[in-house]
């Protein structure tokens, strides 16, 4: 089976689309004073911190906590799998009772990552409000009743296909492509 | 490598390196979890495991109970004292029965050297030895290592002295195998008749002088006398005992080098180390308790990885 890819955001689009999230961030959070931005790990996270230096580049002032948040032991596919996930490293010190939270991950999908995100995060405390944040809406292909409040983009895709997000700092380039296995 | 080699854990000869290290990794995040207002994952909530204790234990059943909480799992409890097995039932029978209550993991501590193994050959549960008689008790080994690593970054290149009654002990020798596995060099010390005989085919040295031991040593694991194992004297009096291989704050101070001080418990105090010695801020023996409890999770998270 071959496999056909299609960029569905380049490197321009890519820094637009941050700004936007973030500019829609500052809309509803004003100066950020009770709301934490918390990134699902593994890949989660490195949208986490580009909203964040975003954020702090639209206006030096605010003190934006953030935390990056692993979900491996709260997943509801242990032991469906061949071998058991390992997980990543949960960086959290602080207790995000009664605070905003901002859930951030890549790509919405299944909604069963952020389903065990929920779950992982309320061990830290009950927080006031939870939004989420994706880059990518994967629409279509959902297995729980989970939406984005803030989205970069909306897909129209099938299980069958996969979607990759690249970052600069660790992959070379922002961009997030498409693939679509199609028959020889 | 996300994997253990083994589907049991029944003793650390049977672990390669990168099993031993992928248990360590494993434990950093569960002693991370076991530090947070709420200490839970609900990652085995589906399991059903075992805690048979055909031998008394506090450290260990308590720590892997808690360990078994900790991940959500739904625990049973046997003590041998109050079971069936003084009725003269015998170990597989009383497995089995257990076992068709559908449990799904047997955490075993047995007076009989191999009675892990022989389970494992036997039944259909995964299963964790919490020690056999005087030959393997793993998680202790496993927390043993986790600690020295906590306190001196690696393994590797470090010496460690073992103390003590080395025949009788199942510590020893599950510390001797992982130590050696990763890269530590071992050698025990005490009365050559605690000494076993195979313990130069294991490439371990012996010393007979306490202090020459402490100074050659970054780690000191003492050991406790296992009277009750012991069906004769190994060695005129515990006083005599004491005063040749006991640890205590002058010796240590004595030193050229501040060692780190070990103890699997339970302690003897005055026997085989004083007080103000274990309580000492050289002694790490109540961080092994905790992490013992983190070991233990990534033990059982691993292996219920592998139930079918």
């Amino acid at each position: 089976m071959k496999k056909s890819k299609r960029v569905i955001l380049d490197a321009t689009h890519f820094d637009l689309t941050i700004k936007r999230l973030a500019h829609q961030l500052i809309e509803n959070h004003n100066d950020f004073n009770n709301t934490v931005i918390l990134g699902l790990q593994p890949r989660g996270i490195y949208l986490a911190d580009r909203i964040k230096s975003e954020l702090l580049i639209i206006n030096n002032n605010f003190k934006i906590e953030s935390g990056a948040l692993d979900i491996t032991f709260y997943r509801d596919d242990f032991r469906r799998r061949e071998e058991p996930l390992i997980p990543n490293e949960t960086q959290l010190n602080f207790i995000i009772e009664d605070k905003n939270v901002i859930l951030v991950d890549d790509v919405l999908f299944t909604g069963r990552s952020i389903r065990a995100g929920l779950d992982a995060m309320l061990a830290f405390g009950r927080p006031r409000k939870v939004e989420l944040l994706v880059l990518i809406n994967r629409r279509y292909e959902r297995q729980l009743p989970i939406q984005a409040k803030y989205i970069g983009k909306n897909v129209h895709s099938v299980s069958s296909e996969r979607v990759k997000v690249s970052w600069k700092h660790t992959d070379g380039e922002d961009k997030v492509i498409l693939y679509t296995p199609k028959d020889e | 490598m996300s994997k253990l080699s083994v589907n049991h854990l029944l003793g650390i000869k049977y672990l390669n390196k990168q099993d031993i290290e992928l248990i360590f990794e494993t434990a950093n995040h569960f002693k991370n979890v076991i530090n947070r207002p709420i200490k839970k994952v609900p990652s085995l909530r589906d399991i059903t495991i075992a805690n048979l204790f055909f031998e008394n234990s506090t450290r260990t059943k308590l720590s892997f109970e808690l360990a078994e909480k900790r991940l959500s799992a739904d625990t049973i409890n046997f003590a041998s004292s109050s079971s069936s097995v003084t009725k003269g039932e015998t170990l597989i029978d009383t497995v089995n029965n257990i076992l068709s209550m559908k449990v799904d993991m047997v955490v075993m501590r047995h007076p009989n050297p191999g009675a892990a193994y022989f389970l494992s050959q036997h039944v259909n549960a995964k299963i964790v030895n919490a020690g056999d008689g005087a030959h393997e008790h793993p998680t202790q080994a496993l927390l043993d290592g986790f600690s020295i690593i906590e306190k001196h970054g690696e393994l590797k290149g470090k010496n460690i002295v073992i103390v003590g009654d080395v025949l009788h002990s199942r510590v020893a020798l599950s510390n001797i195998f992982l130590l050696q596995k990763m890269g530590a060099n071992v050698k025990v010390c005490g009365p050559m008749t605690l000494i076993p005989k195979y313990i130069t085919s294991l490439g371990v040295e012996v010393f007979t002088d306490l202090k020459t031991a402490l100074n050659w040593c970054d780690v000191a694991m003492m050991l406790r006398i296992q009277l009750e194992r012991q069906d004769i004297k190994y060695f005129p009096s515990l006083r005599e005992y004491s005063m040749l291989y006991g640890l205590d704050k002058q010796l240590l101070d004595s030193l050229k080098k501040k060692i780190t001080i070990m103890h699997p418990g339970p302690i003897n105090r005055g026997v085989e180390i004083t007080s103000d010695v274990a309580d000492s801020k050289q002694s790490i023996i109540l961080n092994q308790v905790e992490n013992g409890v983190a070991v233990r999770m990534a033990v059982l998270y691993l292996l219920a990885g592998k139930i079918d």
